[in-house]
């Protein structure tokens, strides 16, 4: 199977939805080591990518990504508003003209995402953010790539490894960020933007698959 | 929670409407929002910006001589990075941009995605990147020292610099040296009131000062009691003159590649016998009084351990809202920094030599 253009625009109205539902709860995480914000950013930024969403549909997918990158940039704000919207800018370059991709076109899109974000972010392995989300699932759906299967299996894979990631951000400490200064304090919550990580992947698995 | 405004969404886009009414020389654009002076001369374009709460940085600094923009965000939060690139495309006279960006999370991302989003649109651009917070001890585990009072030095001296006609690189040399022989220290007698929040950002007895704070409100590295202000000086002052040999990874954008180069640089050793440029600099809710109560304590102590004050500036340039407090900013200077420092600025809120 590929993922089309269409697969896109319905997996930017599925994230927009997720952080509708669930910006409480990001905020709620974000209070207890951050600024109490991020589920509102989130959910600005993808409603501001709704309401543009129209003016993206005759684009390619690099075109989409592109304007859904530079509308997060200049509507979530604070430092996930620059992360997110590298993330969709980069993924766009790798996307270019294409009008629908096979796995490995794909990963490669993802891949060059999370690439920007630690770009601009310079996190490593366990610093407690969203790259402790993106990279064990874009291992896992590698992995699955390689084993022959296909793009179903290949997402269904990454949900799991993106929830794990973020619940596994529990026991550390920041070390980037805001959440940096508070030291061992940080320790015991999980982070907010491995969080709204996470839903973008589970989002995608469910539209792909449907379910 | 008194204050003078109407709703707190609209602080920020209130002030700059106030202050281009009573600064017609200065434009507005309002969506995205940024400040700038029309100049039509063939010289790099310095722009600074960040959260609001610290005027008159850094719009009230924008004229002749300093800076040819800013961009405000909401109050203590950064602006996004379309604002800096709209902001520099128009301030663009061919000659580049160069961005003064102060060492927080949020601003560093914002205004490092417009360095990139102004290099795709081919406009030659460089970032600095000023951290002179010597509160903050640690590289390796925080996001590292704040940028603060030097702020409003660098931008005085590269201003002058940008106006005399130096290039882009020339520029970035000049600011990241500076950077690099400044040092800043705060303390809070009184938290400010963030209009959004409306109550302090923390609480202090009536005998304490908070020691080390940064501009956003954010609580210092220790508690104090009160004392002197002799007393007071003396504490920070050995906070600033000490040599801690503090190293960090500093980025610059590499205009050839397109990407960044990232190098690991020490702050330069102050040492007796140096000549300093000192800003004792007041953080919104402090009387004139004690500002020059505390800059004789400055200057007396600094004398006193055999360093030459050569310039000094007094009074409110980089403030948190309505925070009790003052820092100290010491710049390292040499001839050409105290050329650039006495030549003409002509901005709302620095203006001499005319």
């Amino acid at each position: 199977m590929t993922l089309t253009k269409q697969h896109i625009l319905d997996w930017l109205k599925a994230c927009a939805a997720e952080f509708e539902t669930h910006k409480d709860y990001l905020t709620d995480l974000d209070r207890e080591i951050g600024d109490a914000d991020h589920g509102l950013n989130m959910n600005r930024g993808f409603s501001k990518v709704m309401e543009k969403l129209q003016t993206f549909e005759t684009q390619s997918i690099g075109g989409i990504m592109k304007g859904t990158g530079m509308t997060l940039m200049s509507s979530i704000g604070g430092a996930s508003g620059p992360l997110y919207g590298t993330f969709f800018i980069r993924a766009a370059t790798s996307a270019a003209n294409a009008e629908e991709l096979n796995l490995s076109g794909l990963l490669k899109m993802l891949e060059d995402g999370v690439a920007g974000i630690v770009m601009r972010g310079k996190a490593e392995p366990a610093d407690k953010t969203m790259c402790d989300t993106w990279w064990p699932a874009l291992e896992a759906g590698k992995q699955t790539a390689n084993n022959g299967e296909g793009m179903q299996d290949a997402l269904a894979a990454m949900a799991v490894a993106a929830e794990e990631g973020a619940k596994a951000t529990i026991p550390l400490q920041a070390r980037k960020g805001r959440a940096s200064y508070l030291g061992e304090r940080s320790i015991g919550h999980q982070d907010a933007g491995a969080t709204s990580s996470m839903y973008m992947i589970k989002a995608l698995k469910t539209v792909v698959t449907g379910g | 929670m008194k204050k003078l405004i109407n709703n707190v969404e609209d602080v920020m886009k209130e002030q700059v409407e106030g202050l281009c009414l009573a600064h017609p020389e200065l434009k507005l654009s309002e969506d995205p929002c940024y400040v700038y002076r029309e100049d039509d001369r063939d010289t790099v374009a310095l722009v600074s910006g960040g959260g609001s709460g610290h005027e008159p940085m850094h719009i009230g600094f924008i004229g002749e001589g300093m800076l040819r923009a800013a961009c405000p965000g909401q109050v203590f939060s950064s602006p996004t990075p379309d604002q800096i690139l709209e902001c520099g495309k128009a301030v663009n006279t061919g000659k580049g941009v160069l961005l003064l960006i102060k060492n927080y999370t949020g601003d560093v991302l914002n205004f490092e995605t417009a360095v990139e989003l102004l290099h795709f649109e081919d406009i030659p651009v460089g970032s600095v990147t000023i951290d002179d917070d010597v509160a903050v001890k640690d590289s390796h585990y925080t996001a590292g020292r704040r940028g603060v009072g030097a702020t409003v030095l660098i931008e005085k001296i590269v201003g002058a610099a940008a106006e005399s006609g130096a290039d882009l690189e020339r520029l970035e040399v000049l600011a990241r040296g500076l950077n690099n022989k400044s040092r800043s220290f705060g303390v809070a007698l009184r938290a400010c009131v963030v209009p959004a929040v409306g109550k302090p950002s923390f609480d202090l007895a009536d005998d304490e000062i908070e020691f080390g704070v940064g501009i956003h409100g954010e609580p210092g590295i220790k508690r104090r009691k009160t004392g002197g202000v002799q007393s007071l000086v003396t504490d920070m002052l050995k906070e600033l003159l000490g040599n801690t040999g503090y190293s960090r990874t500093v980025r610059s954008w590499n205009r050839r590649e397109g990407n960044w180069d990232e190098a690991e640089t020490r702050v330069e050793d102050f040492s007796a016998g140096d000549e300093l440029i000192v800003m004792v600099n007041g953080m919104g809710a402090t009387p004139a009084s004690e500002l020059y109560g505390a800059y004789r304590e400055v200057h007396k102590g600094l004398a006193a351990a055999g360093f030459k004050v050569a310039r000094n500036l007094v009074g409110n340039y980089c403030t948190a809202l309505n925070m009790e407090g003052f820092s100290i900013t010491l710049l390292k200077a040499d001839a050409e920094t105290l050329t650039f420092w006495d030549a003409p600025v002509n901005a709302p809120s620095l203006r001499w030599g005319q």
